[in-house]
């Protein structure tokens, strides 16, 4: 008799129930934490840091720690799955901290409530200063265990600070964890400073700052606080970004009203011109093999986005809707282009494939732009202004993130306003 | 004057008989019905194997089963059951009473010996003990032979859908099921070939005794970290979702089942 097939195509895309326990931690740890760190419970802490990333998704349900019945010591040691199933948790996340020769070690493992087995088992040691670091490490390992790709938790986003009213605003270069902690200005808000990109290698930040009313493009290492200016440019330059391995920049000049696309190299700082049309041709962004560029012209009479080879050859539009698309940036999966659209004044965030097949708008409103991608390529950052008032008085620009099911939207808070935000890769492999 | 009158009264009546004339309810059109189509009623239970109240089918052909038993097969326990009171040296009150049931079942009034024997059967139930060897005979027969029709029953009631798949009805019922338990891998790409087989070993209950990925060895082969994700997220939801909603009938069919989990439908929307 023939096996009875069958097929499962659909499922819920409800977030996952996940509880994660409070890491454990002993008592003599746990004073020595106090004293360094000023935190009651160290253990609780991190969780909540776990705790919070998972939420932020929206791909999974952290379940309420008061629902719990076993103790994270022991649940650590060997979980009682009968209890955890009854609360109706799917994965369970337990761990462990303790102070060791100054240092914060770490252990935590994920279990499989339903199949009853641990899949994933990891320990680390670091600084304790480094503490919500580990929190996002975490996340990640259980992200990437759980979902199939890397996470992305463990990464900064550098962003521009603004404060003042519109016509006198002061900008400075800002970088915060991407759960908006540990925010720190890296300027000081004497020069207009603008698009800021990190590179998708390592810490290194390249940006666009005004010295005596001229753009100069600059590099920034994060890690070392080094500064050096990558050029004068005759001329505006626009959105400078960097190659995939990180060794060249490519951005947009602009002379005599006509605007095309150039790369720097940045070891012999050889520039070549990518674009020669009269038409406006900026935002480039590189595919991440580096064979294609992705950019915004409007040699079609109306502003859209195309792709070509990164010499400059077969230049293919590739979107055909209505409205004006710019800002095009391409995903680091490969496999879609984030872009903001303008149509009958309102502002979208949509992605589409690289083709320019499957175009989907994330969100909309009155004024928002500047897309970046996570490193996973599953969430976008953008920045969004609004009135801060019902009577459409005042002015306000936050970030916010989204991710590509357009569901799970999400404010990012800030000390101040922000815009241009651009995401780093992650900290740690 | 009286002209004038006439004249209007005249063209008032010809007004009036216009008006009327061109009433749509007056212009009678023919009564255009519809072609008469024919409809032939058809029995989809074949194709679609939708078993027909199965428990009350059951039931019924169990019925009908017992009534063809009674009738038909009472002549050999009655040969059996003769033999045995023969060889077992019995009371003669109960050798009267075979003898009486004899005379019975000599009877050519159907009817009748019908009558006897469900008498027999009162008797029987009244537990006698000098008769409970007779008893124990004719009860193994009479065992042995209903488990037989039980079987050839059982044969009978699955020979229409026994080399059939499920219903859409009960396909469309697991599906459900099982739609509503999988969380599906958001992370996973929507390009790759990304089915999971998993064979199942069913209780009648649809709890699972046992699960297996077919595909198994590709769970550790490095670069398909995202099989192992969605292999893993099926199993979860098979063990959620039990006990399966299975049929309540024709457990030989689907004690063991494969499921098919592809999320490129999902992923790709």
């Amino acid at each position: 008799m023939a096996l009875i097939e069958v097929d499962i195509t659909r499922g819920n895309l409800s977030p996952l129930p996940v509880a994660v326990s409070p890491l454990s931690i002993d008592d003599n740890s746990k004073e020595n934490f106090k004293k360094i760190l000023k935190k009651e419970n160290l253990g609780a802490e991190i969780s909540l840091i776990v705790e919070n990333n998972l939420k932020q998704t929206g791909l999974f349900n952290p379940l309420d720690k008061n629902a719990f019945l076993q103790k994270p010591d022991i649940a650590n040691l060997k979980p009682r799955f009968e209890d955890w199933n009854l609360i109706k948790a799917q994965a369970l996340i337990t761990g462990k901290v303790t102070f060791v020769d100054d240092k914060l070690r770490v252990e935590f493992r994920l279990w499989d409530i339903l199949a009853g087995k641990e899949m994933m088992a990891l320990a680390f040691t670091t600084v304790p200063s480094n503490w919500r670091r580990v929190g996002h490490i975490i996340t990640d390992k259980v992200y990437e265990r759980l979902t199939g790709e890397k996470g992305y938790f463990d990464t900064r986003i550098i962003y521009v600070a603004e404060e003042g009213p519109k016509t006198n605003r002061i900008k400075k270069l800002a970088i915060m964890d991407q759960d908006g902690f540990n925010n720190k200005f890296l300027t000081l808000g004497n020069e207009l400073v603008l698009t800021p990109r990190f590179s998708p290698t390592n810490q290194m930040v390249t940006y666009l700052s005004y010295f005596r009313n001229l753009p100069r493009v600059y590099l920034l290492d994060i890690e070392t606080g080094m500064q050096e200016v990558v050029g004068d440019f005759p001329g505006m330059t626009f959105a400078p970004r960097f190659s995939p391995d990180g060794k060249k920049i490519i951005m947009s000049f602009a002379q005599d009203g006509n605007s095309d696309i150039y790369t720097m190299d940045l070891e012999n700082r050889i520039v070549e011109r990518i674009t020669n049309h009269p038409s406006i041709d900026t935002s480039p962004s590189y595919s991440p093999d580096g064979k294609y560029i992705t950019f915004n012209s409007d040699r079609s009479g109306y502003q859209q986005v195309y792709i070509m080879e990164s010499n400059g050859k077969n230049i293919k539009r590739i979107s055909f809707g209505n409205g004006l698309y710019g800002t095009p940036v391409w995903s680091p999966r490969g496999d879609l282009i984030a872009f903001t659209k303008l149509h009958k004044g309102k502002f979208y965030i949509g992605v589409m494939r690289t083709d320019g097949s499957g175009e989907r708008l994330l969100t909309e409103n009155f004024y928002q732009e500047a897309p970046s991608w996570s490193p996973n390529g599953r969430v976008l950052i953008f920045y969004r202004e609004t009135k801060t008032n019902a009577k459409g008085e005042g002015f306000s620009a936050k970030l916010w993130s989204i991710d590509l099911t357009g569901y799970n939207e999400k404010l990012i808070k800030t000390e101040t306003d922000a815009s241009d935000p651009s995401w780093s890769s992650l900290l740690t492999n | 004057m009286n002209r004038n009158i006439f004249i209007s009264f005249g063209f008032h009546i010809l007004l009036v008989l216009i008006t009327a004339m061109s009433l749509p309810f007056l212009a009678k059109k023919p009564i255009d019905l519809p072609p008469i189509v024919s409809v032939e009623l058809i029995q989809i239970t074949d194709k679609t194997n939708i078993p027909f109240a199965p428990k009350a089918k059951k039931i019924i052909e169990k019925v009908k089963e017992k009534e063809k038993k009674l009738v038909s097969e009472q002549a050999p326990p009655k040969a059996v059951k003769k033999d045995k009171q023969d060889a077992i040296p019995l009371p003669d009150e109960k050798l009267e009473k075979v003898k009486e049931i004899k005379e019975d079942k000599q009877n050519p009034e159907k009817v009748e010996t019908e009558i006897k024997q469900v008498s027999e059967f009162e008797k029987k139930d009244l537990f006698d003990p000098n008769n409970i060897a007779a008893l124990i005979d004719k009860s193994k027969v009479e065992s042995a032979e209903t488990n037989k029709k039980s079987n050839e029953i059982s044969q009978d009631q699955d020979k229409n859908i026994e080399f059939g798949g499920l219903s859409l009805s009960e396909e469309d019922a697991l599906k459900a099921q099982i739609f509503g338990c999988w969380s599906i891998p958001l992370g996973l790409p929507y390009n790759e070939n990304l089915l999971v087989r998993i064979k199942l070993q069913l209780k009648p209950d649809g709890s699972i005794i046992d699960s297996e990925i077919l595909d198994h060895a590709r769970m550790n082969k490095p670069g398909q970290g995202f099989y192992k994700v969605l292999a893993e997220s099926a199993l979860r939801a098979v063990k959620l979702c039990q006990p399966l909603r299975v049929p309540s009938t024709g457990y030989e069919r689907w004690k063991e089942l494969q499921l098919n989990f592809d999320a490129r439908e999902m992923l790709e929307g």
